[in-house]
This record gives C-alpha cells, structure tokens and sequence, in this order.
C-alpha cells in the first residue's frame, strides 16, 4: 500500500528551479548534512586561526626578519630547480611508461608512485644511505671526487625532487594514455619520425596536463619538509626552506612563523587558482 | 608482372587484427581512383592501414612504384614515416595546436625542408586548393568541407606517390557534401599517382571511384568499374546498396531455379550453372488480379508486407517465391489499394532480368 504524504511547501523560487532545470529535491538529509559542516569546519577553521592570529601589522618587519627572506628565496628557487629537472627526466619517464611495454613495466610503474605514498622522512633517510657521506654511492662520490650531497642545496634540490617528481610522471602518463594518438598516427603518415611526433605533436597537445603536473610538481616541492630536513638539515641560508623555517620560527618567533605560513598560503591559492580549470570544476580531468 | 603494374600499388597480402583476418589482393594503377567499398568491420580502414604502414600484414607484401613496402616473408618493413603515401582520415586528424598553414606546412617541415620553404611549399597547396584566406585559422575554426580541404591540401603537401582517403565525406552535413565531392573529384583527377578510397557511400563510390573492389568480411566479394558493379551486383550488400533486388540460382538454358524458392524465366543464351539474377525494382509491374494476356514471361503471386514512400514512388516490400522489393507511383497505390497484407500479382519481361555467372568480378 502506498502511503500518502501531506503536501509540503515549496517555494517559489524552488519551483521555479526545479521548473528550469528539472529533477526532485536537492534539499540535503540531515545526516549528511550534519558530517559534512563538521568536515567544512575541520579544514576552513584553522585556516581562519592562521588569519586571526596573523601579526597584520608588523608583517613586513616580521617578514623581513630572522631567515624569512632568505628562506623564501631558498624555496622559491629550489622549486623551480626541481620543477625543471622533473620536466627534463620525468616527461620521458612518463612516456615510456605510457607508450611502450617491456617486461616489469608494471613493476616500474609502482616504483616510480611509490613516493606519493611514502613518508617523506623514509625518502629522505633512503637518500641518506644512498647519497650520504657513507651512502652506497656517496661513498664513492666523497673519495673519488670530494663531493658531499647531504647539507647542502643540492641534498633540498634532489629530497624535493624524489617527493615531488612522481606528481608529474602520473599526470603526464595519465594525460599521455587518454590523449587520441590518431594525431600521433597522422604526423607518422605526413612522415614525422618518432621524436618529431613526440616533439611536434605529442607534447603540444599534453601541454594543458604538462603544465598542470608541473605546477603540482613545484607546490608539492614547495611545501616538502621531511624528506628535506632528514637529507639536507636546516642550515639557515643553505637549506633551511620555507615549511622549516616555519617550523623553527613557532618556537622563537611565533609572528615570524605566522608571517611565513600566510605566504605559503598566498603561494597554494596561486597554485589552485591555476589548476582551477582542471580540479575545481569536479574531478580530475587528465 | 606487367610495367603498368609495378608503377603503381600492389597489394597482396593477410593482415590479422585480434580475430579479423583481411586477405586481399589489389593492384592500383598510376592515376586510378581505386574505391573501396563495404559495410563496417569489412576490413577496409584495416586495408589502408596496412598500406600506409601502421599496421604490418601478417602474411604477403606490399609494394608501391616497383619498392617493397611491407613483405612479411623476409620481414622488410618500410615504417609509416618512410612510406611516401599521403593519408586523409576519416575525421581528418588535423592538429588542433597548429593554425591551417602549419597543419599543411607539417609534412614538407618534418622531411626537412626549412621553415620558409615548407612555409612556400604549403603556400601552394593552400593557393590551390582555395585555402589561403583560412591560412591563419585554427582547425575548430574550420567547417566540415574547409577542414576537407585542409587534410587533403596537408596529405598533397608531403607529395606522395599514393593517396589514401578513408571515407573522406563522411564527416559532412550532406548540404555540403556534394559540392566538396565534385570538388574532391577535380583534386583526384590531379593526383598522378594512384589513390585508394575507402567509402560505405555507393554514390561516392560511383561518382569518385574509377574502379571498385568490394570487400566484406575482410575479403574481395567483387571487382570492376563503377557501372558494372551497380548492373550486375555480386554479393546481397552490393545490391542493396546500388537498389536492386538480386537471386542467386541455378541456370538451365531459358529458366533460373532460384535457391530461395520460385523461378524465373530468363532470355535463353544457353546459360548453365549457378547465376545471379539482378532485377530492378522499377521493372516489375504490379496487378490485383493474375494479368490473363500479357507479354511477360514471368507472373507470381505475392503478399504486401511492407510500403515506404521514398520522394516520389513508394518501395513495396513483397513477399513471394520469389520475394522482391517493387517501385511503384503512390497513385498506382491507391488505385491498387494496396495495404500490409495485400495480395498481388507480380510480372518481369525476360529481357529486364540481368543474368549473369555468380563470380561477378570483371577482368581488369
């Protein structure tokens, strides 16, 4: 049997939604409702605290005292620097992985995702045993050559990199995989050679995910702490980034630290209003 | 092998795709638009394929102008890139990143030619083929016909020895079809070299084709000029698409038994054998009642099964031994009043049925 329900009141403007654009209610349960506002007070509140609490004032001074500046540049350039060698090594590595087979492809590909997943601190003392002084490889980089990695800008460069890298490799395979190849198959036809197709064709069309996986490449860098502070330290000027020295700053200098956090914010809206054609309209297009 | 052949293409050779194997054996000459024609899935995007080098044949070879291409049995393989053959896809491919001048400038750049004279070389083929005013656009920019002329300005451009166009109208409004097909028709007639044409549209076929190979089921089901395979249709497809009801039967001097049921009378040129029997649907005549004189040889009874109007005749679906598709004026139908299920009696003259041996293949 069909129980009747007593009619319930719908506004004008509802009707004239539902009118326009059809479907039922889109008034949401309770249940849902109620989770969801904590989830949005979760993420939003601390934020709002960082504003709050922000030495408006004396921001500049705050900004340019102690190791700010210093490490800003640090950060800014060690990004970037990662950000290119990641486009140098790791847009070829996405296209082997997306465009040929070999046997242990898969395994690769595991590999190479791995640090997505990894603690970056792990990264780091992985590229402490490898690199460091008495590292497997370090080792023979110190007495054949005099090189030493770790502590220096290079150790942030190559930390950033390990962590960063694979956003790049994913978003460049995805969009490789999913990209038409009829194009690919049309520039062999006009005579193009594999390396011209790939110049000429492939990467100009991967261009919207290049640019997208390089952005993301260079924030995840940005905001890289573990892995970084294992394998390079903290010497102010030389090592000590951004996200460090915010978290030496809470200690000694909370307003510094305060300062620095919003600047690193200011950077991540940049970043997501860039992506914003890709991640804010709903799921990620690769 | 005679020298007019080895000029051209020549194709003989399996290409296997997963469970679809194409086995063909063809031979294109310098300046002949060799159509392609056959329903989906018949092998024919799979055929230029091969041709152009991006799918390698699994048995046979290749060869174009005397060189081989392909040759499965001493493994010699010419990559797609090394393959002088200009190829115009279905949905024509041009790349959305470069404007029209560069899309046609692509093929004469990557050969290695500088950038001004590739720049010369597609100014050309623009001029020609009426694009220079849209030089500067991109191809979302372009119309279905404009974007035609564009992928066959950029196949030219590369100057190939073979031209491929995979359903080269199919993409178009058929507003505009026409005039890019006549078009198309003029641009082929330029091409020296030979050109082979994948269509599902018999009137493409007819009007571009020189010579038609029929393919289904990833093989050869007939061969011949345009005229020939619209007369004397070999295969239920071909008939079909060229409007012609088609029995294939058993000849025995002035009478046909036809293996679907029912016979016909045929003029008797002392033919013998298993025969196909073409018949159009504008030659029978249709009566209520069993014509009592009548110089038709041939008179059966059928059942209405089905009438479209189709612009000014309407097509009966009639339902026999044997069965027909009838032409007739929607006046006659009203005369006739004829309905699904009517009862009606068919009559053909001898001399409008086109008798002919089951291979329908004409010797090139």
């Amino acid at each position: 049997m069909v129980t009747r329900t007593a009619p319930s009141r719908l506004t004008t403007r509802e009707r004239a939604r539902r009118a326009a654009r059809g479907g039922a209610s889109r008034s949401v349960p309770a249940p849902l409702l109620v989770p969801a506002l904590i989830a949005v007070g979760f993420l939003v509140l601390p934020l709002l605290g960082l504003l709050i609490r922000a030495p408006w004032r004396h921001l500049g001074a705050a900004l340019s005292g102690a190791d700010a500046t210093q490490a800003l540049v640090l950060s800014l350039w060690t990004a970037s620097a990662t950000t290119a060698i990641s486009l140098v090594i790791g847009v070829p590595l996405a296209w082997v992985l997306a465009r040929s087979s070999f046997p242990g492809q898969r395994l690769l590909r595991a590999l190479v995702t791995l640090p997505l997943v990894l603690p970056p601190v792990v990264g780091g003392v992985a590229l402490l045993l490898a690199f460091g002084r008495t590292g497997f490889l370090g080792h023979y980089l110190d007495s054949w050559f005099g090189l030493t990695i770790p502590f220096t800008p290079l150790a942030v460069v190559m930390a950033e990199t390990f962590v960063a890298m694979p956003f790049l490799i994913i978003t460049v395979e995805g969009a490789l995989r999913s990209a038409d190849q009829g194009f690919e198959e049309a520039a062999a036809t006009l005579g193009a050679k594999r390396m011209t197709v790939f110049r000429r064709v492939t990467v100009p069309m991967i261009a919207p995910s290049l640019g997208a996986g390089a952005v993301l490449c260079w924030a995840r860098a940005l905001g890289e702490f573990g892995a970084t502070i294992t394998f390079a330290g903290s010497f102010p000027g030389q090592t000590e980034t951004m996200p460090i020295a915010v978290y030496y700053a809470l200690e000694n200098d909370p307003d510094a630290a305060i300062a620095l956090s919003l600047v690193l914010l200011l950077v991540s809206i940049a970043v997501l209003i860039s992506l914003r054609d890709r991640w804010l309209r709903g799921g990620i297009g690769s | 092998m005679t020298q007019g052949d080895s000029d051209g293409l020549i194709v003989d050779a399996e290409v296997r795709r997963g469970d679809f194997m194409l086995a063909v054996s063809l031979a294109a000459a310098p300046g002949q638009v060799l159509g392609l024609l056959g329903p989906n899935g018949a092998g024919k995007s799979t055929l230029l394929s091969a041709v152009a080098g991006l799918t390698p044949v699994s048995a046979g070879r290749i060869t174009l102008a005397g060189q081989v291409m392909d040759d499965a049995s001493t493994g010699a393989f010419v990559e797609a890139a090394g393959r002088p053959v200009g190829f115009v896809f279905q949905n024509y491919r041009l790349f959305p990143h470069l404007n029209v001048a560069d899309n046609v400038a692509f093929s004469p750049r990557v050969r290695g030619m500088g950038r001004q004279a590739a720049k010369s070389a597609a100014g050309h083929w623009l001029d020609r083929l009426g694009l220079t005013d849209l030089a500067d656009r991109k191809p979302g920019q372009l119309s279905g016909g404009q974007a035609q002329r564009v992928a066959l300005a950029r196949a030219l451009a590369g100057q190939p020895a073979l031209l491929l166009l995979d359903e080269p109208l199919s993409a178009l409004d058929a507003g505009t079809r026409l005039d890019v097909q006549a078009e198309l028709k003029r641009h082929l007639a330029e091409f020296a070299g030979p050109c082979l044409l994948v269509t599902h549209d018999p009137l493409e076929a007819l009007v571009l084709a020189d010579r038609l190979l029929v393919l289904e089921n990833g093989r050869i089901a007939q061969e011949g000029t345009p005229a020939h395979v619209a007369r004397r249709p070999g295969t239920e497809y071909v008939a079909k698409l060229v409007g012609l009801n088609l029995y294939d039967g058993h000849a025995d001097g002035p009478e046909v038994t036809l293996t679907g049921g029912g016979s016909l009378v045929i003029p008797d040129r002392g033919q013998h054998g298993d025969v196909l029997v073409a018949l159009r649907p504008s030659s029978v005549v249709v009566s209520s009642h069993r014509p009592q004189a009548s110089s038709a040889r041939n008179a059966w009874p059928a059942r209405v099964a089905g009438l479209t109007l189709l612009a000014d005749r309407v097509r009966l679906d009639l339902a026999g031994q044997p069965s027909a598709l009838v032409d007739v004026t929607p006046a006659a139908v009203a005369e006739l009043s004829l309905s699904p299920g009517s009862q009606v009696w068919l009559t053909v003259k001898a001399t409008d049925l086109e008798v002919y041996a089951r291979d329908g293949s004409q010797p090139a």
